[in-house]
């Protein structure tokens, strides 16, 4: 059973349309990255599977429906949204009673051995805590959650270099055991690139790319092309082309890597480079548009 | 999923295979908690209280001193000293009643501005709990504050009143009845119940408004007032409203609820519980209590 299942998923607020009928299948033990512009209609599509606004379309997420049954489908999904949302006036102990108070699976003892290697003190406020101390606060609570489903939601937005590592690393090591399934959506697309298993790019509603991170490695190949062979480079139909350091990289598509040796230094593209390829072909997306 | 199961009824119960074992899951207590939390947000439930009861404690002390001077005639003195008692209980109700009104007003709002709307509804607590744990506050929580203050203000008035009265050299003063207490409790389950629609009405609007929540709430009630005036000359909505707020005194006590409520022959349950406009009241509260569960699932941050 996939963990996320949707079929013409739409939402219009007004006349804009923040996703236009997408259709997405996430199995379970997946980590699906789901990276687009800002507007692209990623959080619409979080907050649909979360059950936190409604929607068109058909969406089964674990089996249930999320919008008529969000408190029930909470007990297998957490969720960390893109900014600080814990409540400023709350203490760490209220945090940790709380949610043991009200989540069956919330195991405190895990939370506090993970909150003991912080500087988090237990009689803080949130709003005495550093954002990155937040951040841990709220990974702590996740963390001690026996969810099958983990919503990320930009979760290191405003975090620096430090934080950030360390939310992936703990998020690798202590969390993820193949079992359970992890969406993430980052504009730091370079610190998921190693993590994930699938990857979808989204744009102005749609799901312009949907593919396996096995797949992304052996379809997209870049050549930084030697000068003297960039006609015969050009030639071969490159998905994209950019200069660096006067020298031109191309970004190929199913092309052959023998071929492409030929022309230069072969390697696989990172995801912003490809993102920036996918994006600048698709109408009505400025060029280099900010990812 | 399961429809292989029927085919393989000979099989042994391991071979029916299950994804993900359900794991041991801790007895949980949503509403509890959810009240619990209530209360550490908003401190002013019980602080206002008590703040209220110090204040009258000491503007109590100053006039029994005063009047211990004063007054000679022991009947006049019991006499003023048991009004007092009565103005400080009402105090009390007004205190409670304010501080239920700006309560509601921000309760499913503020959570949508600051955004943690989105951590709450990361729990397994449904919209309804979260409805029905704020609406307990004005409706459980603060009548139950306000009893236990009131009690323990008239046990400290009475200890100093006593205390006025022997240093007069009078006998002590007479022992607290225990009418006094069962009047107050019934007076805050009367108020409580008479104002479940107002509370309601405020948690809907409070759930509903994208801004200028007490001015969205109000707004209704003053435009349908002046438009029955000016378009009918009449003010039945008002005195609706009216008696909406202090309608309770009427239906609840003897005489209106006119002057002090000093014996249990004063209380009248049975004509408050047949009383039309009560069980009309808690309709309307049902329905906007329902209309705010869903308007919360509805409703994302401002």
């Amino acid at each position: 059973m996939p963990c996320i299942e949707a079929h013409g998923l739409r939402k219009a607020y007004g006349t804009t349309v923040a996703l236009d009928g997408i259709d997405l299948s996430v199995e379970e033990g997946h980590i699906l990255g789901l990276i687009g512009p800002n507007g692209a209609g990623k959080t619409t599509a979080l907050n649909a599977i979360l059950g936190l606004a409604p929607y068109q379309g058909e969406l089964k997420v674990l089996g249930r429906d999320p919008w008529t049954e969000r408190d029930q489908l909470m007990r297998d999904v957490c969720f960390i949204a893109d900014v600080a949302v814990l409540p400023r006036w709350l203490r760490v102990w209220q945090a940790l009673d709380y949610v043991a108070g009200v989540h069956p699976r919330f195991d405190r003892a895990k939370a506090e051995a993970f909150l003991a290697k912080t500087a988090i003190k237990r009689g803080s406020k949130v709003r005495e805590l550093s954002k990155g101390m937040v951040t841990q606060l709220h990974l702590a609570l996740v963390m001690a959650i026996d969810a099958r489903l983990l919503v990320l939601d930009e979760p290191t937005l405003g975090l620096d270099i430090l934080y950030r590592k360390q939310f992936y690393d703990s998020l690798l090591n202590d969390y993820f055991d193949r079992s359970r399934t992890i969406v993430v959506t980052t504009h730091q697309v370079e610190e998921v690139q190693h993590i994930l298993t699938d990857l979808m790019f989204i744009n102005h509603g749609r799901i312009v790319l949907d593919c396996s991170m096995e797949e992304f490695e052996s379809r997209y190949l870049e050549v930084m092309v030697n000068p003297e062979h960039v006609p015969a480079a050009r030639a071969l139909k490159p998905l994209h082309e950019r200069q660096v350091f006067g020298r031109s990289i191309l970004l190929f598509d199913r092309a052959d890597r023998r071929e492409l040796a030929a022309l230069g230094e072969v390697r696989t593209p990172n995801i912003a480079d490809l993102f920036v390829a996918v994006m600048g072909n698709q109408p009505g997306t400025p060029q280099g548009a900010v990812i | 999923m399961n429809t292989q199961s029927g085919a393989m009824s000979g099989s042994s119960p391991g071979a029916n295979e299950i994804p993900a074992p359900p794991t041991p899951t801790m007895p949980t207590r949503p509403m509890y908690w959810s009240i619990r939390r209530e209360l550490w947000e908003n401190r002013s439930i019980y602080v206002v209280p008590l703040v209220v009861a110090v204040v009258v404690l000491i503007a109590f002390l100053i006039a029994t001193i005063g009047r211990a001077i004063v007054i000679v005639d022991p009947a006049h003195k019991a006499a003023v000293l048991a009004e007092r008692n009565h103005f400080a209980a009402a105090a009390m109700m007004a205190a409670a009643f304010i501080v239920g009104v700006f309560y509601c007003l921000d309760a499913l709002y503020g959570e949508r501005r600051d955004r943690t709307i989105l951590f709450w509804k990361s729990l397994p607590v449904s919209d309804l709990t979260t409805v029905l744990s704020k609406a307990s506050i004005p409706l459980v929580i603060l009548p139950l504050v306000t009893f236990v203050v009131v009690v323990a203000m008239q046990l400290v008035m009475l200890l100093l009143r006593s205390a006025a009265l022997l240093m007069s050299g009078l006998s002590a003063a007479t022992p607290l009845s225990l009418e006094q207490p069962v009047i107050l409790l019934y007076s805050l389950i009367v108020l409580a119940l008479w104002h479940a629609p107002l509370y309601a009405w405020l948690l809907l609007v409070s759930s509903w408004a994208r801004r200028a929540v007490f001015l969205w709430a109000m707004l209704p009630p003053v435009v349908i007032s002046v438009f029955e005036k000016v378009a009918f000359n009449t003010s039945y909505f008002q005195s609706m409203i009216n008696y909406r707020l202090t309608g309770f005194a009427r239906e609840a006590f003897a005489g209106g609820g006119h002057g002090s409520i000093d014996s249990l022959t004063q209380l009248t349950p049975g004509n408050f519980l047949s009383a039309p406009g009560l069980w009309i009241g808690l309709a309307f509260a049902a329905a906007f209590l329902l209309a705010a569960t869903r308007m919360r699932r509805y409703r994302e941050p401002i």
